[in-house]
């Protein structure tokens, strides 16, 4: 009938490439020319900034002293809660020290006959005057240390290496606070003693182990770079803060050692105990407590109390989280779901989608060019709104007397990207959801409850276990706010990894990879249904 | 003989629409079969061997499902008054009701029966699920935790309440649709307006703020009528907190009924 008439489009005879940037052309034109969504991106962007702000704006709390009924008396100023380590990071760096300087290179063995410890009770039952461990119950942390520490010099957070036993992970050699390598395993005792011996060649210290004293293995090598000529180096025992959900409280190991003999120290010095980072006065809630040394002939008894550790937020740390600024773009997150799914299924309400497909009939490549335009526009939004977030709300934090965990340049611009790319793949998700379903409010309010709503089930309600709250932000979208997380769990640590304190399932791409896999699919089903239905 | 202008025409012509739109049963049986499974997947999930990990309030453990339950109702109330303004059918609406304030009512009267009606079997099927399966997560007398029943007034008003809390979301969600017409900006208002509070409450830093945001946000106040323990402790009693989220629909039904007046359809 009027089908005569096929009019030849000026670009039907040039390549594909360009015909998809035209594509993308048209559908940037038609957001950009609807007031509604430019405004509401708009806002978007500044909810993100303005939320994260007022967030980190709030606290005040900090360091406030904790009574048992909650806070008791004004704010007071942070004292510098966490020494920093070779590599930037926060540590926990307490323990008691029987030291001995030890010049140039040199070697230091010691035998372990003996390792038990003591816990606070549950609820803090420290108890005031010298006798602070009156009140504790028997039982070793699997992660209390006994053995030997060469280290740069006695200031928290210096560079170290030492071998040690372990309350429940056997042999160990640690370095650098974060650095972890196995030795022997089982536990030890007099029938079972551990040898443990550190060489110093230079710059480079390597562990050895042995049951027995005459077979000697090597558990690890580490290069401690600017090693001074002379260290300190001596016998160490430490033992972490048990920690339940949101409590706390300090442990005590006690350790026996004796051979112990030192090469190449100068004649002439002793050695000399020494707490390091103990918390001491009225104010004993810390995670670590005074420790002591009793010395005869040849066998040295010591007890220490902290840990030597890489430190994170959990309820042994006071501090807030910087990623408290994260807040705002769940409220930005809101925005581009809506604006995402109506950016297609506006055009079926009004029936511009007859016209978008008679003008570029090739449907998937219509989709694809509309995901493009939505994620470039929500992730531009997203870098608006949070790349003032992190610099200025750490300062604001910090101004209000709060201790924030130092972040490397990296994984702030990590944080700022990631959440960007968030809010891109989030959009570009609703826009799937939105071509699948054709039907605005059902598709923005599937994509919301699988991301805002199961997030808020697995972290601020707190009603799941942690398995099952794990499980959901693993295999749902909510798995991509695994991008926030700042300060990564490390197994050789003591502490409660739940996202309630910053710490997700899966790592922090691995959990933007579940998001985008998410995306993928629904776009390739919308694709898959744009092509098979009538419009 | 006039007619036109009678509440109860109007009431009859929404209840139609609404009764013969295809999309309405699936979504309020949606609304029960949510809040049931979401429920019921909590009850099964938690367990009370050792005290810290116990949950202190079962009732509001048992009724975990209203969460969810309540965006799906929220769509259901959006889309009566979206829904007409998508299709153009609002224009017909009004021409044979001119009296907008006069339809607006109606459709709250008839948005609040069917959510009273799904809800309903969504918060009964939720308590019976977590009386079945509760105790055998060691929620169980012995441990302290009754079973839990209807008889006991607590749980009665938890679950009354749940269903009222139902019907006035449905309410603020039909108020937000009418000032801003379009169902996916509704939509993404209300569900912000809901889960927003609670994850700000969670960054507030300061107690004193975080409970401020507690008793003003439509659903942690709402959700108070959910408590049956620490009630001393509560950012609000739980009928007070219920009033707030009253207000919040009465807000916006008064702001949709203006614009709705004002504006040209």
């Amino acid at each position: 009938m009027t089908a005569t008439v096929t009019p030849e489009r000026s670009g039907a005879g040039r390549d594909d490439k360009d015909s998809f940037g035209r594509l993308v052309h048209a559908e940037w034109t038609k957001f950009r020319t609807v007031r509604g969504w430019v405004i509401a991106v708009l806002i978007a962007a500044a909810l993100t900034a303005g939320v994260g702000l007022y967030a980190a704006s709030g606290p005040q709390t900090g360091c406030q002293p904790v009574g048992p009924n909650g806070p008791i008396g004004p704010p007071a100023p942070c004292k510098p809660a966490n020494p920093v380590g070779p590599g930037g990071e926060a540590v926990s760096d307490s323990y008691y020290f029987v030291h001995r300087a030890l010049s140039g290179n040199g070697s230091l063995t010691v035998r372990v006959t003996a390792l038990a410890g003591r816990s606070s009770p549950p609820g803090g039952g420290i108890a005031p005057g010298p006798n602070q461990e009156q009140n504790f119950t028997s039982g070793i942390q699997p992660w209390a240390k006994a053995g030997i520490l060469l280290t740069a010099s006695t200031r928290q957070g210096s560079a170290y290496a030492a071998m040690m036993v372990t309350g429940g992970h056997g042999v160990r050699m640690q370095y650098n606070y974060t650095g972890d390598a196995p030795g022997l395993p089982g536990a030890v005792s007099a029938a079972s003693p551990r040898w443990l011996r550190l060489v110093r060649a230079g710059d480079t210290v390597t562990g050895y182990d042995s049951a027995g004293g005459t077979h000697w293995a090597r558990v690890g090598v580490v290069s401690l770079a600017g090693l001074p000529a002379t260290v300190q180096a001596g016998p160490f025992v430490t033992s972490p803060a048990w920690v339940q959900t949101q409590n706390s409280g300090p442990t005590v190991a006690t350790a026996v050692f004796d051979h112990v003999s030192a090469r190449g120290t100068p004649p002439g010095t002793g050695w000399r105990g020494v707490s390091i980072g103990a918390i001491t006065g009225s104010n004993a809630q810390g995670s670590s407590l005074p420790g002591r040394l009793h010395a005869a002939e040849g066998t040295f008894t010591v007890t220490g109390s902290g840990d030597i550790a890489p430190a994170g937020p959990g309820p042994t740390n006071i501090g807030v989280p910087a990623d408290d600024g994260f807040a705002g773009a769940f409220a930005g997150l809101i925005v581009v779901i809506v604006v995402g799914a109506m950016f297609i299924t506006a055009e079926y309400r009004r029936g511009l989608i007859a016209v978008t497909l008679a003008a570029a009939p090739a449907r998937g490549r219509v989709l694809a060019a509309k995901a493009v335009v939505i994620g470039s526009v929500a992730f531009v939004a997203g870098l608006i709104g949070t790349a003032p977030v992190i610099p200025v709300g750490t300062s604001l934090l910090r101004s209000h007397g709060n201790y924030v965990f130092p972040m490397s340049a990296l994984t702030e611009v990590r944080l700022v990207a990631g959440t960007a790319a968030l809010l891109a793949i989030t959009a570009v998700l609703a826009l799937a959801a939105g071509t699948i379903l054709r039907h605005g409010a059902g598709a923005i309010t599937a994509v919301i409850a699988l991301t805002v709503v199961t997030y808020f089930f697995s972290v601020p309600l707190a009603v799941l276990p942690a398995g099952a709250a794990d499980w959901l932000l693993r295999v749902t979208p909510a798995a991509g706010f695994a991008i926030k997380q700042y300060v990564p769990a490390y197994p050789q640590v003591n502490n409660v990894y739940t996202p309630q304190h910053g710490y997700f399932p899966l790592a922090p791409w691995a959990g933007m990879g579940v998001l985008c896999l998410w995306a993928a699919l629904a776009l390739w089903l919308a694709a898959v249904l744009l092509r098979r239905r009538d419009a | 003989m006039r007619r036109e202008g009678r509440m109860s025409e109007t009431l009859h012509a929404e209840w139609t629409k609404l009764r013969t739109l295809p999309g309405t049963g699936w979504l309020l049986f949606g609304v029960a079969a949510a809040t049931v499974l979401v429920s019921a997947a909590v009850s099964a999930s938690v367990s009370c061997s050792s005290a810290a990990a116990c949950h202190a309030d079962v009732t509001k453990l048992s009724l975990t499902g209203t969460y969810l339950g309540q965006a799906i109702v929220a769509i259901v109330a959006v889309l009566t008054v979206s829904g007409e303004y998508a299709t153009g059918m609002i224009a017909t609406t009004l021409a044979v009701m001119p009296r907008r304030g006069t339809v607006l009512a109606a459709k709250a009267a008839v948005v609040t029966a069917v959510t009273l009606a799904a809800g309903t079997p969504a918060v009964l099927g939720s308590v019976l699920v977590g009386r079945l399966i509760l105790p055998g997560h060691g929620y169980t007398p012995a441990n302290g935790y009754p079973v839990l029943s209807l008889a006991d007034g607590t749980v009665l008003r938890a679950a009354a309440g749940t269903i009222l809390y139902l019907a006035l979301i449905a309410l603020l969600s039909l108020g937000v649709a009418a000032a801003v017409r379009d169902a996916a900006v509704a939509i993404g208002l209300v569900l912000g307006l809901l889960y927003l509070f609670p994850i700000l409450t969670q960054v507030a830093g300061s107690p004193a703020l975080a409970r401020h945001l507690q008793q003003i946000g439509p659903m942690t106040a709402g959700l108070e009528i959910q408590a049956s323990t620490g009630l001393r402790g509560l950012p609000l009693a739980p009928w007070a907190g219920l009033g707030v989220l009253a207000a919040w629909a009465a807000a916006a039904l008064l702001a949709g009924t203006i614009v709705l007046r004002l504006r040209d359809a």
